[in-house]
C-alpha cells in the first residue's frame, strides 16, 4: 500500500454524511422534469470537522511568505498585508453584484478610478484599464492593442513583433495567440537586448517589441532609450513588460522613456496575493495614441459633480476597444487589495519599496559574489542571477541547490531563467524582508556551496526535510492520473 | 518613520549601502537615464491602516450590495450562501501566501487541493480530466476554441455559438481570436439548437451551446453529440455547476469539452472578479488543453505526491508554439470550490439545487399569475426564468431598488427582440418572505 502524506477528502468519505446545512424548502415544491435529472452525484460526504482538518494539515504541506524567505526572482514574493484581505472582505465590495447599476456601485467605481490613476501615476502613461485578469492577459491586451493601432491606420504589413531571447515565456506565447510571428533577437556580452542586431531587424513589417525593464537579468538596459528609438524610428510600439516595476518605482517612469503600453502585475508588485496560483491582476498601461484601443470597459467619470455632489462614475468601453477579455471588468478583489496597499504606502512609501528593494538585492549579490559565479556583477536593480554550479565540482546543478535550501526552510530562487544563463538561479529578496533574513539566507548559500565541495550528495538527494523527497515526473506524464474517481455507469462502455 | 512593511532601521541601511560600496540608495540607480531619474510621484501622503480602513469602509457602505439588499438578479454571477469554514481556510497563510507550485516537495498542500479540485469538477460534469482553471467561464470558453481549432488539424476553422450563451462570453471569444482566421457563426439571430445543427459541415470545428443557458433554461441535449461528431467537430457545452446539482451532466450527454464558471461554488459575488473558470475534457484532448494539470506519482521513497504535469504544453516550454499565454490563473478560487464541494459534498451540492429549483419556480408561479407579467415556460428551467413585463425593466428596477430590492437583468440590453423582459434569478438565498415580497411590488408597479 503507498504512503501517504494526506489521504485525500473522497477517501474520508462515508454515505450520508454533510459538512453543512441549509435551511428547510419554505415552498411549494414544483414537478421535476424526471427525465432530465442525474442519478449519480460523486463528491465527497464529510463532515466539516473532517474538512477542517483536512485542509489544515494540507496546509502544513506549504511553504509560504508567511512561513519563510521566498526569492522567488521575477514572481516580487514579497509581504502581502493582513488589511488588504478585510478591505477585500468588505461586504460593499465583497457582496457587490457585478449587474447592479452603476448609480448603485459608486463605492466600487471609485476606487477603481482612482487605482487607474494612481497606477498611471506610477508609470507615466495617460490611461489605464483594469480588466486584465493576469500579466498574460496584460501582455494579451497590449499586443492586441499594438495590432489594432496600425490596422486603424489602414497598414497591414506588420506581421512581427521583436522579442529579446531573454524574454519570459507568455511573451513570445502571446505574440502568436495574437497572430504575429516573435523574432527573437539576441543579447548582448553585457546582457542587454544586441542593439545591432535590433536595428538590422526594424523595417516597415515590424509592429512593435516587446521588452521587460529592468531586464529579466535584473538589469538596467543600459541603451534602453536608444531600443525605443530604433523601433520607434521604423514604426513600431514599444510594450514594456511591467513583471519588475518593482525596480522603478519613484526612479523612472516608463511611459516618460517613450514606452506606449505596458502591463502591471498586481499579484507582484502591488502585494496581492499569489494564492497558490493566483488570482491576479494584470491591468495596461497605454499613452494617449493607445487609448481609444484599450479592452474594456474602463471606468470614467460620467458627471463632474460640484462642491456638494461627488462626481458621479461609469464603466464605458473605449471607442475602437480591443473588446472584452473576460466577463464583468476584471478581477476586482485584487484591486481593492492594490488599492488598499498605495494608498497605505502614498507617495513616500511608494518610493521606498524600490529604493529597499533594490538596496537588498544588491546586498546579497556583493556577499555571495565569491562564492557564486554572478555573470553580470554591477549594480543590480531589484533582483539579480547566479549560476548555479561550480567550476570544480562535477554533476552538482541549479536544481540541487535549490532543493538542499529547502532543508534550510528556504523556498528556491527561480531556476533556470533567463535561458541565456546556464545553471540559473535568479534571487529577488524583495523590500520587506529585513537584513537578518539576508544575512541568513547569504549564510545558508555559502554553507551549500561549501557541502557541493565536501559532500555532494546532500544536495544532489535533497530535500531530506521536505515533506516528499524529489518526485517522478516522467512517471506522471506517462502514466496519467489527473482525477481520483471511477468513471460512472453510464460512461462504462467508453 | 518608515512605513511597517520596511523593516529598514537607518543604522542597517548604513550598513548594507557600505558593504555595496556606495555611500546613499539612489546611487544604485546610475543606470537609469539621468534625463528621467527620479519623477515626481503625484500620490496622496501615507495613511495609516486605521485612516485607510475607514475610508474603504466609507466607499464600500455606498454600494448596493447583497448584504443590505435581496437581490434577484443573475445573468451570470450568483448571490449564494458560502459556509464559513471556505472563508477560513482561504485565510490560512500558507495556502493564499504561496506562489504556483513549481518546486513541488515544498508545496503539497496546494497540488493535493488541485488535484481534489480537478476530480470533483471531472466528476460533476461527467469529464475525465479538468485543469487547475481559467480566469472566467468566457475565457475558457475562448480557450475551447483554441483546441477545437487544435483538434481539427488547423484544417477547419468555422465555430457555431449559440446566441443563448451568455453575450459577454461570446464577445470574450471574439477579443481572444481577433488575430486568427476564425469564423464565428451562429449567434446573430434566434437560432435553436436544431438551428445550429442545420449549419454543422466540414468546415466546423466546433459547436457550443450553453446548459443552462443565459434565460435559465435547459434544453434538452440528447442527441446532438451525436450530430456534431459526425459532422467532424467537438461539442463544447458551457454549464453553471450549481445546475449540475440536479441535472445530468453534459459527459453523458457526450460533451467533448464542458467549460463555465464556477463563481455559484463558494465564491463571493465580489463585483465580478475573482472569479473562476473551470475547464473539462474527454481525455484524449487533454495533451492540446491549455492551464496548469496536476497529475499523481510517487516520490523517491515511494510516497504518494502531487506535481503539475504535462508541462510541455505550458508558455514558459513551449514559448512561441504554446497554445495559450495562461500562466498565473485563478488557484485560490479552485481551492474555494473544492473546499465548498467538500463541505457541501453529494447531499449538500443536491440540496442547494434543489432549494433553487423550487423557489425559482415558486416565484416563476407567483409573478406569472399576476395582470401584466407573463413567464416563459416554453423550457424547464433551473433558478432562472425570463418575465415579459408590462414596463421597461428599468422602470420596474428603479421602482424595486427603493424597496431594498436588486431586481432582475434587463434582457433588452443584449437581445433586441426580448424588449422589457427581465431575467430573474431565485437562489436559496431568497426566503419565501423575500420572495412574496418580490411578487407584492411587482403587483404594485403593474397597477
Amino acid at each position: 500500500m503507498t504512503q501517504a502524506l494526506e489521504p485525500l477528502i473522497y477517501d474520508m468519505s462515508v454515505a450520508g454524511r454533510t459538512g453543512a446545512l441549509l435551511p428547510a424548502l419554505d415552498v411549494p415544491e414544483s414537478p421535476l422534469p424526471k427525465d432530465l435529472l442525474r442519478t449519480t452525484l460523486d463528491l465527497p460526504e464529510v463532515s466539516e470537522l473532517q474538512v477542517m482538518r483536512h485542509f489544515v494539515r494540507l496546509s502544513h504541506l506549504n511553504h509560504s511568505i508567511d512561513t519563510g524567505f521566498y526569492p522567488l526572482g521575477s514572481c516580487t514574493m514579497k509581504y502581502n498585508p493582513k488589511v488588504n484581505e478585510d478591505a477585500a472582505r468588505l461586504p460593499g465590495f465583497a457582496q457587490l453584484h457585478p449587474r447592479t447599476d452603476d448609480e448603485g456601485a459608486q463605492g466600487a467605481l471609485a476606487l477603481m478610478y482612482q487605482l487607474q490613476t494612481w497606477l498611471g501615476e506610477i508609470s507615466g502613461f495617460q490611461a489605464v484599464s483594469l480588466a486584465p485578469a493576469a500579466g498574460a492577459q496584460g501582455e494579451f491586451a497590449g499586443i492586441l492593442m499594438i495590432r489594432k493601432y496600425h490596422l486603424d491606420r489602414g497598414d497591414t504589413k506588420r506581421t512581427k513583433i521583436l522579442v529579446p531571447n531573454s524574454a519570459h515565456g507568455t511573451n513570445p506565447a502571446t505574440v502568436s495567440m495574437a497572430g504575429f510571428e516573435a523574432v527573437e533577437l539576441p543579447s548582448d556580452q553585457n546582457g542587454d537586448v544586441d542593439l545591432e542586431a535590433l536595428r538590422a531587424a526594424c523595417d516597415d513589417t515590424i509592429a512593435g517589441m516587446m521588452i521587460t525593464v529592468p531586464s529579466t537579468l535584473g538589469l538596467f538596459e543600459g541603451h534602453i532609450l536608444d531600443v525605443i528609438k530604433a523601433v520607434h524610428d521604423c514604426g513600431g510600439l514599444m510594450y514594456m513588460d511591467g513583471a519588475n516595476m518593482n525596480a522603478l518605482m519613484g526612479v523612472v517612469k516608463p511611459g516618460e522613456l517613450g514606452f506606449d503600453v505596458m502591463h502591471y502585475n498586481l499579484h507582484k508588485t502591488f502585494s496581492t496575493p499569489h494564492g497558490g496560483g493566483g488570482p491576479g491582476s494584470g491591468p495596461v498601461g497605454v499613452n494617449d495614441k493607445l487609448k481609444p484601443f484599450l479592452p474594456g470597459p474602463v471606468v470614467e467619470i460620467v458627471d463632474a459633480g460640484n462642491d456638494e455632489e461627488p462626481p458621479l462614475y461609469g464603466l464605458k468601453m473605449p471607442e475602437k476597444s480591443i473588446g472584452r477579455l473576460k466577463a464583468f471588468y476584471g478581477n476586482f478583489g485584487m484591486h481593492v487589495r492594490a488599492y488598499t496597499y498605495i494608498g497605505i504606502h502614498g507617495d513616500t512609501g511608494i518610493k521606498d519599496i524600490t529604493r529597499y528593494a533594490v538596496l537588498n538585492a544588491n546586498y546579497i549579490r556583493v556577499k555571495l559574489r565569491d562564492t557564486y559565479r554572478v555573470p553580470y556583477d554591477r549594480i543590480c536593480a531589484h533582483e539579480f542571477v547566479l549560476e548555479g554550479h561550480f567550476e570544480d565540482v562535477e554533476n552538482v546543478h541549479a536544481l540541487d541547490i535549490s532543493k538542499r535550501l529547502m532543508d534550510y526552510g528556504i523556498h528556491p530562487p527561480t531556476n533556470y531563467f533567463p535561458l541565456i544563463v546556464p545553471e540559473a538561479l535568479m534571487i529577488e529578496p524583495t523590500e520587506t524582508e529585513d537584513k537578518a533574513t539576508l544575512d541568513e539566507f547569504i549564510d545558508v548559500m555559502k554553507k551549500i556551496a561549501a557541502e557541493a565541495h565536501q559532500d555532494a550528495d546532500l544536495l544532489r538527494t535533497a530535500p531530506h526535510t521536505a515533506p516528499v523527497k524529489r518526485l517522478d515526473e516522467v512517471r506522471a506524464a506517462k502514466q496519467l492520473v489527473l482525477c481520483c474517481r471511477p468513471l460512472p455507469e453510464w460512461a462504462a462502455g467508453d | 518613520m518608515m512605513m511597517s512593511y520596511i523593516p529598514h532601521t537607518d543604522a542597517e541601511r548604513q550598513q548594507m549601502l557600505s558593504a555595496v560600496g556606495v555611500t546613499t540608495i539612489e546611487d544604485l540607480f546610475e543606470a537609469v537615464p539621468a534625463s528621467h531619474r527620479f519623477p515626481k510621484l503625484d500620490l496622496p501622503a501615507p495613511l495609516s491602516e486605521m485612516e485607510m480602513m475607514a475610508e474603504l469602509q466609507a466607499m464600500a457602505e455606498a454600494d448596493e450590495h447583497a448584504g443590505d439588499f435581496a437581490v434577484f438578479r443573475g445573468a451570470g454571477a450568483y448571490h449564494h450562501f458560502i459556509p464559513s469554514a471556505v472563508n477560513h481556510i482561504l485565510l490560512r497563510s500558507e495556502f493564499y501566501t504561496a506562489y504556483t507550485p513549481y518546486q513541488p516537495e515544498v508545496s503539497q498542500g496546494t497540488l493535493q487541493a488541485i488535484f481534489e479540485y480537478q476530480s470533483m469538477m471531472s466528476s460533476l460534469t461527467g469529464m475525465d480530466a479538468a485543469n487547475a482553471s481559467h480566469y472566467d467561464g468566457a475565457t475558457s470558453l475562448a480557450e475551447a476554441v483554441t483546441v477545437a481549432i487544435d483538434a481539427g488539424r488547423g484544417k477547419r476553422n468555422k465555430i457555431i455559438l449559440s446566441p443563448a450563451i451568455n453575450p459577454q462570453y461570446r464577445e470574450v471569444v471574439r477579443t481572444y481570436h481577433q488575430g486568427q482566421d476564425t469564423k464565428f457563426v451562429g449567434d446573430g439571430g434566434q437560432a435553436d439548437i436544431a438551428d445550429l445543427v442545420d449549419m454543422l459541415d466540414g468546415d466546423t470545428a466546433m459547436l457550443a451551446v450553453a446548459y443552462p443557458n443565459f434565460f435559465g433554461q435547459i434544453d434538452d441535449l440528447k442527441g446532438l453529440a451525436e450530430k456534431v461528431h459526425t459532422a467532424g467537430a467537438l461539442l463544447v457545452v458551457v454549464v453553471n455547476p450549481m445546475a449540475l446539482g440536479l441535472f445530468k451532466s453534459p459527459g453523458e450527454f457526450g460533451a467533448d469539452i464542458v467549460v463555465g464558471e464556477g463563481q455559484p461554488l463558494g465564491i463571493p459575488l465580489s463585483y465580478g472578479g475573482p472569479y473562476l473558470g473551470f475547464f473539462c475534457t474527454k481525455m484524449k484532448h487533454v495533451r492540446r488543453i491549455a492551464g496548469r494539470i496536476v497529475g499523481e506519482t510517487l516520490d523517491e521513497d515511494g510516497k504518494r505526491a502531487f506535481v503539475m504535469t504535462l508541462r510541455p504544453r505550458e508558455q514558459d516550454i513551449r514559448r512561441e508554439k504554446a497554445s495559450s499565454n495562461i500562466c498565473t490563473n485563478q488557484g485560490l478560487m479552485a481551492l474555494s470550490a473544492c473546499v465548498y464541494l467538500s463541505l457541501m459534498g453529494k447531499n449538500g451540492i443536491k440540496q442547494v439545487a434543489t432549494l433553487n429549483y423550487h423557489k425559482a419556480h415558486y416565484a416563476a408561479d407567483q409573478i406569472n399569475a399576476l395582470a401584466g407579467y407573463t413567464v416563459d415556460r416554453a423550457k424547464p428551467f433551473f433558478n432562472e426564468f425570463m418575465v415579459k413585463c408590462p414596463k421597461s425593466v428599468a422602470e420596474i428596477n428603479d421602482h424595486l431598488i427603493q424597496k431594498g430590492i436588486v431586481g432582475g437583468y434587463d434582457l433588452g440590453q443584449d437581445y433586441p427582440h426580448l424588449q422589457n423582459t427581465m431575467l430573474v434569478a431565485v437562489t436559496e438565498t431568497n426566503n419565501r418572505e423575500e420572495i412574496d415580497a418580490l411578487v407584492a411590488e411587482l403587483k404594485e408597479i403593474a397597477s
